[in-house]
């Protein structure tokens, strides 16, 4: 009896790993999806908090493409692990702070440490990666940098372009038939489209849109910010969940003000009030506003002052002539201060992040 | 994070046992359902009060 090949495919709920795990499904290979939380993913979340977007779909997109394809899901953790990627990246960022070639390469790392342990037994990995596709990470020199850095060597499958790369271990022990997989290549989007269409997928996530808060130029000035500001890359997950919320502006070196936009941010970083001091508007309608940095220099006392003012400035009392703000410390103890909102032309452009 | 949670925590438990996990995280109300459908377990109730959800479980085979 012959047993049944398994493979495992890297589902980051994008357009291409749904092709690539169905173009093997269909070849009788029995295939469960990974995804890897990296504190960094894009899909839903900020559609989960603020309230403009609340009729939007928010869905885990990695989900929802594992329910379509009839396949079991696991996401890891590797928040603490992925640091190192993010901080030391053996082949440097992309455009912004997207290590994206050392981020597949450990992925890819994890999966096959994950597919060969005993209790799951895996015989291969699949990833959506089409040649040409990504500037950074898909590229024709890259994939092979990949498969090699990541341990998964001949063992790693790229159905969508397998045609255009070397036979893998899957293709030549007669696994999967090669003739039956593709060759694209290039960012043309077509071709997938017309392969969804041929797999009867009629929904599928934005095919060209990036996964991760590390391609994004402003978030990835937020991420600088913070490490320069703690004179350290260290980070923990609040820190990053937090800068994909609210403004942030620093007015002065040595802290930052996050303030929420609308009542979706608001309860969110109302969250947080435990772990930062935070400020509020008690005589109008207002933001909250957490501030994060060192609020023990000589200069305190004039810096929560400011932060009250930039609080008051953003509130439904920045016309008024003064503004009641309500300062929570972390322990849990307050205090009022009334204060004049700063006027909109001293909150200078150079204080945003 | 609150999927990787359940998940962890389901994977500790034996077929038919009940799991209550509270969150604030409003995309919950999609994901863990998602998850327990994909994964074979069942969710019983979805219970919303103020800005916390609060999802009950029942473990399916693992």
């Amino acid at each position: 009896m012959t047993n049944q090949r398994k493979a495992v495919s890297l589902i980051s709920g994008g357009l291409d790993s749904m092709l690539a795990t169905r173009a093997i499904q269909d070849q009788g290979i029995h295939v469960e999806g990974i995804n890897f939380y990296t504190g960094f993913c894009v899909e839903g979340h900020t559609h989960a908090i603020r309230r403009k977007d609340k009729d939007k779909q928010k869905r885990n997109n990695a989900l929802w493409v594992a329910e379509q394809l009839g396949i079991k899901l696991h996401i890891i953790d590797v928040i603490e692990e992925y640091k190192d990627v993010l901080i030391n990246p053996k082949h440097g960022y992309g455009q912004n702070l997207n290590p994206c070639l050392d981020c597949k390469i450990f992925m890819v790392n994890k999966a096959q440490a994950w597919a060969w342990m005993e209790e799951n037994k895996f015989d291969f990995i699949i990833t959506g990666e089409v040649i040409g596709q990504r500037p950074k990470s898909q590229r024709k020199a890259t994939m092979p940098i990949i498969a090699r850095e990541s341990g998964a060597d001949e063992r790693l499958l790229r159905p969508l372009c397998a045609k255009n790369l070397p036979p893998t271990l899957p293709e030549l022990e007669g696994w999967v038939d090669r003739e039956k997989l593709y060759g694209f290549s290039g960012r043309n989007r077509k071709p997938q489209m017309e392969l969804a269409a041929k797999f009867g997928f009629t929904e599928y996530s934005q095919p060209a849109g990036g996964c991760c808060f590390l391609t994004d130029q402003n978030y990835s000035d937020k991420l600088s910010d913070l490490w320069r500001a703690r004179g350290s890359q260290n980070y923990d997950l609040d820190d990053i969940m937090l800068l994909k919320v609210g403004r942030h502006l620093r007015p002065k070196p040595h802290f930052k003000i996050i303030v929420s936009r609308e009542e979706g941010e608001n309860n969110y970083l109302s969250g947080y009030k435990n772990e930062y001091t935070s400020l509020t508007t008690v005589s109008h309608n207002g933001p909250i506003a957490l501030l994060d940095g060192d609020l023990t220099t000589d200069s305190a006392q004039q810096d929560i002052e400011l932060a009250a003012r930039i609080v008051a400035r953003f509130s439904q009392g920045r016309d008024a002539a003064e503004v009641r703000v309500q300062v929570r410390q972390k322990d849990g103890s307050a205090t009022e201060m009334t204060v004049p909102p700063l006027p909109s032309e001293s909150i200078t452009p150079a204080w945003y992040i | 994070m609150p999927v990787i949670k359940t998940q962890d925590k389901i994977k500790t438990l034996l077929p038919g046992a009940l799991l209550k996990v509270y969150c604030t995280d409003p995309g919950v109300e999609a994901d863990i359902p998602a998850w327990c459908r994909i994964n074979g377990h069942k969710v019983l109730h979805i219970e919303k009060q103020a800005l916390e959800i609060c999802l009950t479980i029942e473990v399916g085979n693992q």
